[in-house]
């Protein structure tokens, strides 16, 4: 029976521990289309991908793939029915090779014996389609999100795929790669696979997708092809409200006055950062822009005391200051949240308020002992003010959604009340409502005096966002913006040709 | 409706195996082995419980920061013959004698965590070379000598009974573990060791003095080893280092496990290691109230724990 329909999901429904998280979700994707599911943090959107992967078992309705109903209990049984996820967070093995990640479990054999040339050939094949030229030989890990993602990609085309699932695939990425990826994304469509995508960056959406289906508190809201829709129908339709405060909200050139907070000459480590100027005073935002690789989460590490500077000054309300650990830069009133949420965020098996109070024990504890009513009326506090859902504060923090963990890391810092804040990529996987809810607080801290350094690969967000933007490039400083001189195409600018001026000021 | 049903078993059993597992044994020990349902039987078995007990308090936070102790039984040694030569043969002090057992003890933690802690050693290769060296150490404190002492002004005090009826023994176990869950629960101390265990690189940068923490989870394991070993040698009135905690870091291994702390570290779930600790104890017990041949105990006791450790694994949802 030939069909219109690659898959097609009735009726889902799905309780955790009694919540329903989805109710009677009908969900459809066309062969070769590109589909896009959209929704606020937490509207179920990885829930429905999961259960039809096979990591969850679904409470009632039907799915079917390719005309035939299917019930996949695992990944591996979806995978053989052509279903390929690529998750939010990359799941492949990073000491392996390359070529090794992307043969695991279906290696190519000659006589009994795994045929390793045959596969670095292979492999190779398989990337350079894509038009990625690297060295498969490699272990993964030495290269960039990017290139692993393609290569989580070129695994699932590898194994047949009929469709593949990309949660949140382009969060980690910068514009030229998720550039890469759209053109994968493309060359797949035109060979009849289906993609199911999701993002919570609306022009992302606008460019690739064909149709969108919209979730709101784990219902349907319904299916529309892209073209009809506007950004800000778009976002009225995820939020359940008109949008257009979310939507069209523009910046405002704020006067700072010139007291600095923190002066930075010069900053080598390694060779990443090969001398690096940068300033920020009392009460600004400023912002910090280049490609992966330029060396923005490096500098804010050293700054945080994580990694340490080879050379250069750091100078902290007038004083030299040198951390060794991220405590004694806790300790001077400096936070920093971090981007890589998985790995140095969450502590998955604790509870929302143990992850929230956690950097700041000194103030809910006696002599080493827990006030547990302080701990929980701060937890209550901030997930009302960020308005994080979840069914309590003592849910693990790993059953939340991911948008939903990002604030109770965000949280976490700024129930500290620091001086000074280092977010790095601050909104990764935030929905468009919350982002701005997020860019509210931002300004709202820093009228209040704090400082703020945003790291951002979005330039529309700090655009919006910062007093100052700083562009790095290779490791130097490429350029500083200021004023009515920040804009999008500026920043682009600079980061493509830069001006080379010796920045600080 | 009859799948919610199953569902709220399985989590039952997840929650609670240990403990079923424990009430099974129990049930079974009072129908098939001879004098069990009796106080006595059941003071005997806390008091051969207690070393275990005691020590799996400690081992519950050193396996909750992802790490592992299996030096317990030879820090008993060093521990029970230090305390035995001091108070016996020296004619030391009660208290000092005691406290320079206990000193001992906590250096030789304090050993285990630096290399841990500070060298980022394996937490089983740091263990296991005290684990290897620690009897030997214990032997050359009296040329591998027993110390004996029936019939002296002390041998009364390890089987005292308070009222002439609750062994001291049962009294210290529950105190001690009334500190660990106040510890686990409600202190500093036992979130970090939780944190650490669950996600070590996310708690250096939240401000956790990481390495200090886990320092002091073997110090504190190995103080408890050594609080426990001189109370069994006042006990049985002797200080045998070639024998005293032989395989002991087994049983207080496998008393954390059955109890649902998983080995891979983040949670400290004490009274499931309490739980773990005397169904070890009973299934001894039952095998030498029973004559059981040896081996079959051995198999037997494998079984059981299989048993306990599968009614709790996680199921997927
Ligand atoms: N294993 C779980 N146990 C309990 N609740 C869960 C679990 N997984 C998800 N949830 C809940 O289900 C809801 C939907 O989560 P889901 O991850 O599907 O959201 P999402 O749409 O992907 O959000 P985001 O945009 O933040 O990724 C959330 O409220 C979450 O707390
Ligand atoms: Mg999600």
């Amino acid at each position: 029976m030939d069909n219109e329909y690659i898959l097609e999901m009735k009726g889902i429904t799905k309780q955790f521990s009694n919540v329903e998280v989805l109710h009677q979700v009908d969900f459809k994707i066309k062969k070769g289309e590109v589909h896009a599911l959209m929704g606020e943090n937490g509207a179920g959107k990885s829930t429905l991908i999961k259960i039809l992967t096979g990591v969850y078992t679904k409470d009632a309705g039907q799915v079917f793939f390719n005309g035939e109903e299917i019930h996949p209990s695992s990944t591996l049984e979806a995978q053989q029915l052509g279903i390929s996820p690529i998750y939010q967070e990359i799941s492949l093995i990073p000491q392996l090779s390359v070529a090794e990640n992307i043969f695991i479990s279906r290696e190519i054999k000659k006589k009994g014996f795994i045929d390793w040339k045959e596969i670095y050939k292979k492999a190779e094949e398989i990337l350079k389609d894509l038009g990625i030229n690297i060295d498969v030989r490699k272990p993964l890990r030495s290269y960039g999100t990017a290139i692993q993602q393609m290569v989580a990609i070129a695994r699932s085309i590898m194994i047949n795929s009929k469709m593949v699932i990309m949660d949140e695939a382009t969060s980690s990425l910068d514009d030229d790669e998720v550039q890469i990826l759209f053109n994968i994304i493309r060359k797949l469509k035109s060979q009849g696979i289906s993609i199911l995508f999701i993002s919570h960056r609306l022009p992302e959406i606008f460019e690739i997708s064909d149709s969108i289906t919209i979730l709101k508190d784990g219902s349907l809201v319904g299916e529309y092809p892209t073209s009809s829709l506007s950004r800000t129908e778009l976002v009225s339709k995820m939020i359940g409200r008109n949008a257009e405060d979310v939507v069209n909200y523009k910046r405002t050139n704020r006067q700072i006055k010139d007291e600095y907070y923190l002066r930075a000459k010069s900053i080598k480590s390694g060779v990443k950062l090969r001398g690096i100027n940068l300033d920020i005073r009392k009460g600004e935002v400023v912002g910090l822009a280049g490609l992966l690789g330029a060396g923005r989460t490096e500098l804010a590490r050293v700054l945080f005391g994580i990694d340490h500077k080879d050379s250069g000054s750091i100078e902290i309300n007038g004083k030299e200051i040198s951390f060794k650990l991220p405590r004694e830069a806790i300790k001077y009133g400096i936070a920093f949240c971090s981007e890589d949420r998985k790995v140095e965020g969450i502590i998955p098996n604790m509870t929302v308020a143990e992850n929230l109070c956690i950097t700041n024990m000194k103030k809910v504890s006696y002599f080493g002992v827990i006030n547990k009513r302080k701990c929980s009326s701060i937890a209550e506090e901030f997930v009302k003010k960020l308005r994080i859902k979840t069914p309590s504060i003592a849910q693990n923090i790993k059953n939340l959604s991911g948008g939903n963990q990002q604030k109770v890391i965000l949280a976490r810092w700024l129930s500290m009340e620091p001086d000074f804040i280092i977010l790095d990529e601050p909104t990764r996987g935030i929905d468009v409502g919350a982002k701005k809810e997020i860019e509210d607080l931002i300004r709202q801290m820093s009228s209040q005096g704090i400082s703020i350094l945003l790291i951002s690969s979005e330039f529309e967000e700090l655009v919006r966002n910062c007093d100052r933007i700083v562009v790095l490039r290779d490791g130097m400083n490429a350029g500083i913006l200021d004023g009515n001189d920040i804009s999008e195409d500026k920043i682009m600018n600079l980061i493509a040709n830069g001006n080379m001026a010796v920045g600080g000021n | 409706m009859d799948q919610i049903k199953k569902l709220q078993a399985g989590e039952l059993f997840r929650k609670y195996g240990a403990l079923i597992v424990l009430i099974i044994m129990l049930l079974i020990n009072a129908v098939i082995t001879p004098n069990f349902v009796h106080i006595n039987t059941m003071w005997n078995v806390l008091i051969q419980a207690f070393c275990v007990l005691v020590i799996s308090m400690g081992m519950t936070f050193v396996i909750a920061t992802g790490g592992i102790d299996i030096s317990v039984g030879s820090t008993m040694a060093i521990s029970s013959i230090i305390f035995a030569k001091l108070l016996i043969e020296m004619e030391c002090s009660f208290f000092v004698s005691i406290l320079a057992a206990l000193l001992a003890a906590c250096i030789f933690g304090a050993f285990n965590g630096v290399l841990i802690g500070v060298f980022n050693f394996q937490p089983i290769v740091a263990t296991l070379i005290l684990m290897i060296s620690g009897r030997g150490i214990a032997q050359q404190f009296n040329n591998g000598a027993v110390i004996s002492f029936y019939g002296n002004k002390y041998s009364d005090i390890g089987t005292y009974r308070i009222g002439g009826l609750v062994p001291i023994q049962v009294i210290i176990v529950i105190l001690i573990i009334a500190i660990a869950l106040f510890l686990a629960k409600n202190t500093t101390f036992g979130l970090y060791v939780q944190s650490i265990g669950d996600n070590s690189t996310a708690s250096k940068l939240v401000g956790i003095r990481t390495t200090a923490i886990i320092v002091m989870t073997y110090i504190l394991c190995a103080f408890l080893a050594g609080f426990a070993a001189s109370l069994e040698t006042l006990r049985i009135c002797s200080a045998d280092p070639n024998n005293i905690g032989n395989n002991m870091e087994l049983d207080c291994i496998a008393a954390v496990a059955i109890g649902g702390t998983p080995m891979s570290g983040g949670k400290t779930i004490i009274w499931g290691t309490v739980v773990g600790a005397l169904v070890m104890q009973l299934i001894t017990t039952m095998m030498n109230m029973n004559n059981i041949f040896y081996a079959y105990a051995l198999v037997i006791k494998s079984a059981i724990i299989i048993i306990a450790l599968y009614l709790q694994k996680e199921k997927t949802q």
